[in-house]
């Protein structure tokens, strides 16, 4: 019988521990998908965060290191910088762990124009901790530790990070893509390998940041969940190349 | 072979150059800068990668990472520095990830001062970040010492699996010293040697071998597993890494405890009390962690020994474990200042005259 489609080498047999709904796992297919097709014979190595895909590691099937909050572009940095221009390394972040507790590390990165991957999936949540805020919840969104919703008089409008890494002289290629819909979700591979294939060709520093779904922590339903990205998001996250030097 | 001239913090980073380390994080902090300096123009003659970090923070982080490729690497600061340091290190030594981190201690709490200090024992020696951890801590009290012992730092990290502390006060990196340099070594990668390592694993090897660098153990028994494995290493550390100078000790009248360079001043006093017919002898602890118990006990507990003083260039951090040592058996003194003022042999002097009167 002739085999129309089977699951990617990439990812391992472990069952993900992820919500139902949740678009990790998409995502997760998406980057392991684009390496499988890169034949990299194993010179592959991926950092995961701190939040949701804290286990990462046991769902990328390659040689994977478990960062502390934040500072997996630092951790990158460093096995970029032993292993050489020949392994492709990434880092898998959310947007706690990249846009709040990881600013210094991801911007010092994109400054130093490391040789490095990074994909940022922003659901405007901390997923991990139980839905509280973080730098990305949009306005009037409700949280745990903001109940009657974000204010900007009191915390500010969500940070948008594709757009200030892209403003960093020596990042190279900065796209946001969204899982939302089949479309979006093969621009959204289309980008993750454009990136990876930069990053084989000795260039600077790329991030796909990809808008996602949190429906456990925004209270929808997963179909809701995507909807609201849709009309949320997607407006103040505008969807594009924010940064493309290849292009330049 | 000859003898060289060399500032310490010359001397530290092209000792630990000779021993193999090709990878040096770091940012810049007083009294330690002439450590990165150093290595900004040493490390590409070896083939190596200087690079400075944007903080302490992400350079014990980029320890993490080259650390967990199996690469020989290092990173230097100063005591407010490595206090930022302390979450990786705990992550280091959660996922046993090998790796020399040097701490040339200056005053503090805070931002204390720029002068020579050892007010980061216990930081260095009881913890410093979080979770049930130890370093393997050198506490060298001169620069050849420091030399020696960072050409052996790397075997050791790599055998048990535990990153390697030297705590240095301010004095051994500021200072010049005649020393002799050891051969380079010449040291690659095995991923034999190191099969926990991230050396390339693909799709297809054996998934028993493929590489994790992680410090999180979600439930509670493995997390325990872990750790049980982690206390075996640290026995056998204890058990087998211990290292003292024991200095004129055999029926002495008093013994002073002291590490680093305040040792040395001890021995100056040692002289001067000699004369004055007072028979006193020194025990230096060469690693705090594992701290030579047994030795200190040994040299304190001798039926001749009246009292002992404990000397330290802080408020009296050692001599917790100094009196764990002799556990009441002997009367334990101190004598010590905070950061940066250097105890004089003539304030030591006098210590011991005062307790041999009694006062």
């Amino acid at each position: 019988m002739a085999v129309l489609f089977e699951k990617t080498k990439l990812l391992t047999d472990k069952q993900f521990h992820y919500c139902p709904g949740c678009n990790h796992g998409i995502i997760h297919r998406l980057v392991a998908e684009v390496i499988d097709e890169m034949n990299l014979d194993g010179k592959v190595i991926g950092v995961a965060p701190v939040g949701c895909s804290v286990f990462a590691y046991d769902y990328f099937n390659c040689d994977m290191y478990e960062a502390a909050h934040g500072r997996a572009p630092a951790v990158a940095t460093g096995i970029k910088r032993s292993v050489g221009k020949d392994t492709l390394v990434f880092t898998y972040q959310g947007d706690g762990d990249l846009a709040s507790i990881g600013t210094a590390e991801i911007v010092h990165a994109a400054h130093r124009g490391e040789k490095i991957t990074t994909i940022f999936v922003n659901n405007a949540i901390y997923g991990m901790t139980g839905g509280q805020m973080a730098p990305t919840t949009l306005i009037g969104q409700k949280a745990t530790t903001c109940p009657a919703g974000r204010s900007e008089d009191w915390s500010g409008l969500p940070i948008k990070m594709s757009e200030m890494l892209a403003a960093v002289p020596s990042s190279y290629y900065i796209e946001r893509v969204a899982v939302n819909n089949t479309a979006n979700i093969a621009k959204a591979k289309k980008a993750i390998a454009k990136a990876f294939r930069l990053q084989m060709e000795g260039k600077g520093f790329c991030m796909i940041e990809v808008l996602s779904t949190c429906p456990t922590n925004w209270g929808l339903s997963p179909v809701e969940a995507l909807d609201w990205l849709e009309k949320n998001m997607i407006p103040y996250y505008p969807l594009g190349v924010y940064k493309d030097k290849e292009a330049e | 072979m000859a003898l060289t001239l060399m500032k310490g913090s010359e001397a530290i980073a092209e000792a630990a150059i000779r021993a193999g380390a090709r990878y040096f994080f770091g940012y810049p902090i007083t009294p330690q800068t002439e450590i990165p300096e150093y290595m900004s123009a040493r490390m590409p003659e070896v083939g190596g990668c200087f690079l400075q970090a944007e903080s302490e923070v992400a350079a014990i982080n980029m320890v993490y990472g080259a650390g967990g490729t199996g690469a020989r690497v290092i990173t230097s600061s100063s005591s407010p520095g490595v206090s930022l340091k302390q979450e990786g290190i705990s992550y280091c030594a959660g996922a046993m990830v090998p790796c020399v981190i040097v701490n040339v201690m200056r005053g503090g709490p805070g931002l204390g001062n720029i002068q020579a200090s050892q007010g980061d024992y216990f930081q260095g020696v009881k913890g410093g970040g979080n979770g049930d951890y130890h370093l393997l801590t050198f506490a060298p009290s001169s620069v050849q010492e420091f030399i020696d012992l960072m050409m052996g730092a790397y075997d050791k990290a790599e055998k048990y699996r535990i990153p390697v502390l030297f705590l240095a006060d301010g004095i051994i990196a500021q200072m010049m010293e005649p020393v002799e340099l050891p051969e380079m070594v010449d040291y690659k990668v095995d991923p034999e040697k190191k099969p926990w390592a991230c050396t390339g694993w693909k799709p297809g090897d054996d998934p028993a071998k493929r590489g994790i660098i992680n410090s999180i153990y979600i439930d509670t028994e493995s997390l325990a597993v872990h750790n049980d494995e982690l206390q075996a290493m640290y026995k056998n550390v204890v058990d087998n890494e211990q290292m003292w100078e024991s200095y004129n000790c055999e029926n002495a009248d008093y013994i002073i405890t002291a590490f680093g360079t305040v040792a040395r001043i001890a021995k100056s006093a040692i002289a001067e009390l000699k004369e004055k017919g007072i028979n006193v002898g020194l025990v230096r602890p060469i690693t705090v962690w594992p701290f030579p118990y047994d030795a200190v006990r040994e040299a304190c507990c001798q039926p001749s020994v009246k009292a002992v003083l404990d000397v330290e260039l802080n408020e009296g951090q050692m001599l917790e474990d100094v009196k764990l040592a002799i556990n009441g058996a002997k009367h334990v003194d101190f004598f010590g200042h905070c950061g940066s003022q250097m105890p004089s042999t003539t304030e030591i002097v006098e210590k011991i005259l005062s307790m041999k009167e009694g006062k």
